[in-house]
C-alpha cells in the first residue's frame, strides 16, 4: 500500500512527463447529472497531489508531482494538441529552423507579464535556460539542454564549469531570441513544450531557493503557498495572455498517504480528480463512480528487457525473443491481473504519439504458444531454460510479473520468476552496474510526442536510456540519418522503417500501454479532459456553479 | 533526587552517540545511489549526479559524514533532504501530528487497557478473567496492518461510525480509528499486565490491612490497589514509545496521516540519511528522557523507591 | 502499531525482575524440582494441551507440506483469476481456500508458506535466545567493566526501535531468504534477551548454592553452566516462548511493507500483503493466509503465557 504510494512518482512519474496543457474541446460528453447546473468560472478545484521531491524550479521536476504543479504556473514556447500531438504555439509567436534545422529562431508574443508584473522578454528565457543547464546548480533535468552549443562550456563531465553562458544562445532583441544546436534536430520545437524551457523572471536568479518554494512564472495560475505535505494552492491568473487560460478560480493540490485515501474521499466529494483508482477498488470503481469514472490511454509503455550483457542473451537469436513475446497472453493478462489498466501493445512506439504505427509489432506481439514454442526450437531454444524478471518492489509490479513468468512457464515450458528488488534504487542501481541476471522490467512515458522518442532515446546504442547494452549498427544509421532529415515528415518515417528493423532484432518485448484509471467528484462540470502523459488539463477542468 | 538526575543524564551521552552511530551506518551501508534514483527509469546524467552527491556529502568516507553530521547536530543543524528542504522543518511538521496520534493511543490504552486489566485482575479466575485474557491473546497474535485494514472495513466503510481517513491531524474524531488500531496491541499488554499485578496485590498485606480497617470498597481499590499496581505498568507504557513510533509508520500509512511514520518509510524507501537519521536521533532522545522520567516517578508512587 | 516483539519482551522482562523470588523459593511440600513442578503444572492447563496440539499440527504442516495438499503453490492458471471463491466443503482440495489473483490454490500456498514463517520465528527465537542469553550471562555472572560494556551496548540496540532498525537493515538487502530476515531481526532483537538473562543471573549469582560452589572451588565454566544457567534460565526461555509468536508477526508486517522475505520464498506476509489488495471484492485472498498467521502467532503466545504461568508461582 505505501509502498505504492511513495512509489507512484516512479510508476508514472519518474518517468518525465510532458507538460500538455493544451486547449482542447472538453466538457462535453459525459452524462446528463455532469453537464447539470452551469459552471462557475471562479470555482476551485481540489486535484491529489503527492509532496514534490525538488523544489520547484522549472528544471528540476524529475517526476509528474512537482511536474504538475509547475506547468500550471509556467507556460512554456509551444505545446501540443491531445490526440494528435501536433504542436501549438503558447508564449512563442513563431519557433523556425533554418534550412538544416541546426539553428531556431524564436519569436515571441508581446505584452505577457510574470505574476510579479514583471515582463517576459527573450532575456527571461535565455537566462532561465543558462541557468537550469548550469552543473552547478544542480538541476536534475539538466542534460536537456545538451543539443544547445556552448553545453558542455556551462555542464562540463567533470569540474567547474568554463562558462555560465551557452554560446548557442543569442538575444536578438526584446521579443526575438536563436538557438544554435551542435547538429540538425528536425524536431527540437517539440521538445519545447516541457516544463524545463520555461522561462524565469529576474526575482528567481537572486534567490532560487525562496523561488523553489514559491515560485513565480508565467502561467495561467498564479502561485499562492506550499503547507508542505498538506496543500499547495494556484489561482488563476486573471491578466494571462495565453490561449489556454483557466476556466476554473484556481486549484488546490491535497496530499494523500495512499490512494486507498484518496478514493474514499473523491466518493464523498472531498477531492475532484484522483490521480489513479487504488488497486483495491479497480474492480468496482466504474460501478462506484457511474460515469464520473475515467478511464483513458495514455502514451506510456510497459515492456520486459533482455540484459544483452548476460550470458544468456549476449549471442541470442532474435528469434528466441520473438518466441517468448509470443508467449505472453496480454489480453488474458490485462483483463485479470491488471484490471484492465493497461492495453496490450501492439508496436514500440506507444499511441497517441506522431508516427505511431499500429500493429507494428504484427505476429510476434500475438500470443500463439505453438508458434512461440516453434520460434524458441528454431533460435536455439533459451539458454539454461530459465529466465527471471527483475523488478521493484515497492511499486505494484509483482502481479503483472507473475502473471507473465506464468504465462511463460505454462505455454512454452520455460521457467521463469520473479526477481524482486526491495527499492527502485535497488532496481537502478543493478541496472546500471550491468548486474541483471536475465530481464529486468522496463517503463517509457512520452518526454516528446514524436515516435524517435520511444526508439533512438531507448535503443541507440549511446542513448542515455538504454541500459540493457544492446546495440544494433544498422538501426543507428537509420536513426542518424532519420535526425537529419529536413522535415518531420521525414524524420517520422524513417523512424517507422527503424521500428520495423527492431521487431526483427527484439531489443525488448513490449508488454502493454498504460491507461489513467481516474475518476471525477459530482462537483466537476463536463468530464476532465486528458493530455497525452496522463494528466488532466486542468486550465480546462469546470467547477460546477453551487 | 537531583544528582539522582544528573548522573542519568550524563550516562545518555555515550548510548544517545552509540545509538546513532549505530543507525547511520545502518543507513549507509545501503546499496543503491539515492541520487540517481531522483532519475528514475530515464537515464542519468553522470555530471550532474556527481555534483548532487557532492553537495550532500556523500562522496566523503562514512565515519566523515557522520562526524560532520554531528559537528552539525550540536549547532541544531539537522542537514536537508534531497528536496533542499531543511530536516528540521520537515520534523517539525510532522512530529506534533504523531504526538498527538501517539498521545490518543496511549490515553486510550490506559483508559482501556487498564479498565480491562483491572476488572481481569478482580475477577481472577472467573469468567470475565477468561474473557480478557482470550481477547488479549487475539489482538497480539493479529498482525497490526490486518487490523487496520479489518478495523477501517468495519468501523468506516460497513458501519460509517468514524471516518476512515484523516483529512485534518487535528481533529480528534478523525484522528480516533488510527490512534485506536495504534493502541490495540499494547492495550492487550497493558491488560494482562495489569490483571496480574492486580491480582498479585489483591493479597498483600497493605490490602488486608485497609479491608480491616473498613475502608469503602471504592477507596480500597481505586487508591490502593490502583497505586500500588501501576508501577509496571507505567514502566511498560514508558518502554512502549519507541514501538509506537515503528507502529506509526504503519498505521499513519493506511489512514493517511501526515505524521513522523509516514515522513520516515518514505525516506527509507528513497534513502534519504538525513531525515532518517534526524528523526532516530529525535525518537532516542525522547526515549532516553521518558525513561528517565519514569525512574523518578517510581518515587512518587513508591515511597519504599528514593534516590540517593 | 506497537510492534510485537519489543513490547513482548518488556512485558515479560518484569518475570525476569521477579525471579529472584521465584529462583530462590524455598521448595514447598513435595519435593519436586522447578522444572519438575513446571511441568506438573503445564499437564493441568487446558491452554497449554491446545496450543501444543496446534503447534506439533503446524510443525508437520511446515515439514512435509506434501502430506497436506497435492497443489503446487506456484503454479498460477488465470483461468482460475479469483473465479472460484472458497469451497468451504471441498476438505484439503485445492480450490478449497479458493484461488489468490494469480489463479494460484491458496490452500496450497498457505501450507507451503507454512515452513516460511515457522523457520523466522524459530530461527530468530534461537539466534537471540543464543547471543542475548550468553551476553547476558556474562555480563550478569561476571559484572564489573564487562557488565557496563555489555549493558552500554544493549542499551544502544535497545534504543533503536525494532520494527523501524529491521525495515532499515532489510532495505540494504535485495535478495531477502529467510536466514536474511533471521539475521536481521536477530541483530535488533537480542537486547531484551540479554536484560531478562543478565537480572535472573544476578539474583541466581546471589543463591546460597552458588556461593557454596564457589566456596568448594567449582572452576567458572562449571560455575557458569552448571549451577548459575539451569537456575535462571526460565525467565529467558518464558520471554523466548513469547517472542516467537512476535517474530512471526513482525516478519509478516515487513513483507507488507515490502521488506521481508522475498520471491520466490511462499510466505504468508507475501500473500497478506498482496491480498490486502482486494479485501474488498475477493476478502479470501486475505482472511486465510492472515488467519493462518494469527493462528499460528495465538498458539506460540498461548504456550509461552502458559510456561510463564507454570513457571512463576507468583502469577497463579
Amino acid at each position: 500500500m505505501r509502498g505504492a504510494k511513495s512509489a507512484k512518482w516512479v510508476a508514472i512519474a519518474s518517468v518525465v512527463a510532458l507538460g500538455a496543457t493544451a486547449c482542447g474541446g472538453g466538457g462535453n460528453s459525459g452524462s446528463d447529472d455532469m453537464n447539470k447546473g452551469s459552471a462557475d468560472p471562479k470555482g476551485i478545484v481540489t486535484a491529489q497531489l503527492s509532496e514534490p521531491q525538488n523544489p520547484l524550479q522549472p528544471a528540476n521536476a524529475k517526476e509528474s508531482q512537482g511536474s504538475r504543479v509547475l506547468r500550471t504556473v509556467f507556460s512554456t514556447l509551444v505545446d501540443y494538441e491531445p490526440g494528435t500531438g501536433k504542436l501549438q504555439y503558447i508564449n512563442a509567436e513563431s519557433v523556425e529552423p533554418n534550412k538544416d534545422s541546426s539553428v531556431w529562431t524564436v519569436k515571441l508574443k508581446k505584452g505577457w507579464k510574470f505574476h510579479d508584473g514583471t515582463p517576459v522578454t527573450a532575456q527571461s528565457y535565455v537566462d532561465s535556460w543558462n541557468w537550469s543547464a548550469n552543473v552547478k546548480n544542480n538541476q536534475t533535468n539538466s542534460s536537456w539542454f545538451a543539443d544547445i552549443k556552448g553545453y558542455e562550456d556551462v555542464h562540463p563531465e567533470k569540474g567547474d564549469p568554463k562558462s555560465d553562458k551557452m554560446s548557442g544562445l543569442k538575444v536578438v532583441d526584446e521579443h526575438t531570441f536563436t538557438i544554435s544546436l551542435t547538429g540538425s534536430v528536425s524536431y527540437f520545437a517539440y521538445k519545447l513544450g516541457y516544463d524545463v524551457w520555461a522561462p524565469l523572471p529576474k526575482s528567481f536568479f537572486k534567490d532560487p531557493k525562496a523561488a523553489g518554494e514559491k515560485p513565480i512564472g508565467n502561467g495561467p495560475y498564479k502561485f499562492v503557498s506550499w503547507d508542505h505535505n498538506k496543500l499547495i494552492k494556484v489561482r488563476k491568473y486573471e491578466d494571462y495572455k495565453g490561449p489556454n487560460a483557466a476556466k476554473n478560480g484556481g486549484i488546490d493540490f491535497k496530499n494523500y498517504t495512499t490512494a486507498d485515501a484518496a478514493y474514499s474521499d473523491l466518493r464523498s466529494d472531498n477531492l475532484d480528480w484522483i490521480e489513479q483508482v487504488p488497486t483495491t477498488a479497480l474492480t468496482n470503481y466504474k460501478e462506484d463512480l457511474g460515469k464520473r469514472a475515467i478511464d483513458e490511454e495514455y502514451s506510456a509503455v510497459q515492456s520486459i528487457v533482455p540484459a544483452f550483457y548476460t550470458d544468456q542473451f549476449k549471442d541470442i537469436d532474435p528469434k528466441v525473443i520473438q518466441g517468448l513475446s509470443m508467449a505472453i497472453d496480454r489480453e488474458q493478462i490485462t483483463k485479470t491481473v491488471l484490471h484492465g489498466s493497461r492495453t496490450p501493445a501492439d508496436s514500440f512506439v506507444a499511441r497517441g504519439v506522431i508516427g505511431h504505427k499500429a500493429g507494428a509489432l504484427g505476429d510476434v506481439a500475438k500470443f500463439d504458444p505453438k508458434k512461440a514454442k516453434a520460434l524458441i526450437k528454431e533460435g536455439g531454444g533459451v539458454p539454461k531454460n530459465k529466465i527471471s524478471i527483475q523488478y521493484n518492489a515497492d511499486q505494484d509490479h509483482k502481479p503483472w510479473v507473475d502473471a507473465v513468468c506464468n504465462s511463460i512457464k505454462q505455454s512454452v515450458g520455460v521457467e521463469c520468476v520473479g526477481d524482486s528488488k526491495p527499492t527502485f534504487q535497488a532496481d537502478l542501481n543493478a541496472r546500471d552496474k550491468k548486474q541483471v541476471k536475465s530481464m529486468y522490467r522496463g517503463g517509457w512515458v512520452l518526454d516528446y510526442p514524436v515516435n524517435s522518442n520511444f526508439m533512438r532515446d531507448l535503443y541507440g546504442t549511446k542513448a542515455a536510456g538504454n541500459t540493457s547494452g544492446y546495440s544494433n549498427k544498422e538501426f543507428d544509421e537509420l536513426a542518424a540519418k532519420a535526425d537529419k532529415a529536413p522535415t518531420l515528415e521525414e524524420t517520422v518515417k524513417l523512424y517507422q522503417e527503424a521500428e520495423q528493423l527492431l521487431v526483427k532484432d527484439m531489443p525488448a518485448i513490449p508488454l502493454w500501454f498504460y491507461k489513467v484509471n481516474s475518476g471525477q467528484s459530482t462537483n466537476v462540470y463536463g468530464k476532465i479532459p486528458y493530455g497525452q502523459d496522463g494528466d488532466p488539463i486542468f486550465t480546462d477542468v469546470q467547477v460546477k456553479k453551487k | 533526587m537531583g544528582r539522582y538526575a544528573a548522573r542519568r543524564l550524563l550516562q545518555m551521552i555515550p548510548i544517545f552517540i552509540g545509538t546513532t552511530l549505530l543507525i547511520f551506518l545502518m543507513v549507509h551501508i545501503l546499496p543503491g545511489d539515492p541520487i540517481r534514483a531522483m532519475w528514475g527509469d530515464k537515464a542519468a546524467d553522470p555530471a550532474q549526479v556527481a555534483a548532487l552527491r557532492h553537495e550532500f556529502g556523500l562522496d566523503q568516507p562514512v565515519w566523515k559524514q557522520y562526524i560532520d553530521y554531528m559537528l552539525n547536530l550540536f549547532q541544531g543543524d539537522f542537514g536537508k533532504t534531497f528536496g533542499g528542504r531543511q530536516v528540521i522543518d520537515v520534523m517539525s511538521e510532522a512530529f506534533p501530528v504523531t504526538l498527538r496520534l501517539t498521545l490518543f493511543a496511549i490515553a486510550i490504552e490506559i483508559v482501556v487497557g487498564i479498565g480491562l486489566g483491572a476488572w481481569a485482575g478482580l475477577k481472577a479466575g472467573k469468567a470475565p478473567d477468561s474473557g480478557v485474557l482470550i481477547f488479549t491473546l487475539l489482538v497480539i497474535s493479529i498482525p497490526v496492518f490486518v487490523l487496520g485494514y479489518l478495523a477501517r472495513f468495519v468501523l468506516a466503510d460497513k458501519l460509517g461510525w468514524v471516518a476512515p481517513n484523516v483529512q485534518d491531524s487535528e481533529n480528534w474524531g478523525q484522528l480516533f480509528l488510527p490512534a485506536f488500531v495504534l493502541a490495540m496491541l499494547s492495550m492487550a499488554y497493558v491488560a494482562r499486565l495489569t490483571r496480574t499485578t492486580f491480582a498479585e496485590n489483591l493479597r498483600a498485606d497493605y490490602m488486608r490491612t485497609a479491608l480491616a480497617k473498613g475502608l469503602p470498597r471504592r477507596r480500597i481499590v481505586g487508591v490502593h490497589l490502583l497505586r500500588n499496581s501501576l508501577i509496571p505498568v507505567i514502566t511498560f507504557i514508558g518502554t512502549d514509545v519507541g514501538a509506537f513510533i515503528g507502529g506509526a509508520v504503519i498505521t499513519e500509512g493506511i489512514f493517511n496521516v501526515q505524521g513522523v511514520g509516514n515522513v520516515l518509510f518514505r525516506a527509507i524507501q528513497t534513502s534519504e540519511g538525513t531525515t532518517i537519521v534526524g528523526v532516530v536521533t529525535i525518537l532516542v532522545l525522547v526515549i532516553l528522557l521518558i525513561n528517565l522520567v519514569i525512574d523518578l516517578l517510581y518515587a512518587v508512587l513508591d515511597p519504599r523507591i528514593r534516590y540517593a | 502499531m506497537p510492534d510485537t516483539t519489543q513490547t513482548t519482551l518488556t512485558a515479560a522482562e518484569k518475570t525476569g525482575g521477579d525471579t529472584a523470588a521465584l529462583v530462590s523459593k524455598p521448595e514447598q511440600r513435595k519435593p519436586r524440582s522447578l522444572w519438575g513442578d513446571a511441568w506438573f503444572e503445564l499437564r493441568h492447563r487446558p491452554m497449554f494441551w491446545v496450543s501444543a496440539t496446534l503447534l506439533v499440527l503446524l510443525l508437520l504442516i511446515a515439514a512435509f507440506p506434501g502430506l497436506f495438499t497435492s497443489a503446487d503453490p506456484t503454479k498460477g492458471d488465470l483461468t482460475n483469476h479469483f473465479l472460484s471463491k472458497p469451497e468451504l466443503t471441498h476438505f484439503f482440495q485445492p480450490d478449497w481456500f479458493g484461488y489468490d489473483g494469480q489463479g494460484r490454490s491458496i490452500y496450497a500456498r498457505v501450507i507451503y508458506g507454512t515452513r516460511a514463517s515457522i523457520l523466522v520465528g524459530v530461527g530468530v527465537t534461537a539466534a537471540v535466545t543464543l547471543v542475548g542469553g550468553l551476553l547476558g550471562l556474562v555480563a550478569g555472572y561476571f559484572g564489573g567493566l564487562i557488565d557496563s560494556i555489555i549493558s552500554r551496548m544493549t542499551d544502544m540496540f535497545f534504543g533503536i526501535p525494532f520494527l523501524l532498525g529491521a525495515m532499515v537493515v532489510l532495505n540494504a538487502f535485495t535478495e531477502r531468504k529467510v536466514y536474511v530476515v533471521v539475521l536481521a531481526l536477530a541483530f535488533l532483537g537480542w537486547t531484551s534477551m540479554a536484560r531478562v538473562t543478565r537480572s535472573s543471573v544476578i539474583s541466581a549469582k546471589q543463591a546460597d548454592y552458588v556461593t557454596a560452589a564457589r566456596a568448594l572451588g567449582a572452576s567458572t565454566t562449571r560455575m557458569l553452566f552448571r549451577h548459575v544457567l539451569p537456575n535462571a534460565i526460565a525467565p529467558t526461555i518464558v520471554v523466548a516462548t513469547i517472542a516467537l509468536g512476535g517474530y512471526i508477526s513482525a516478519e509478516a508486517t515487513l513483507s507488507y511493507l515490502g521488506l521481508g522475505l522475498s520471491e520466490p520464498t511462499i510466505s504468508w506476509g507475501i500473500d497478506i500483503s498482496q491480498g490486502s489488495k482486494a479485501i474488498r471484492d475477493n476478502p479470501h485472498a486475505l482472511m486465510f493466509p492472515a488467519g493462518m498467521l494469527t493462528l499460528t502467532v495465538f498458539a506460540f503466545i498461548m504456550l509461552g503465557d502458559a510456561v510463564r504461568d507454570a513457571l512463576d508461582p507468583k502469577l497463579r
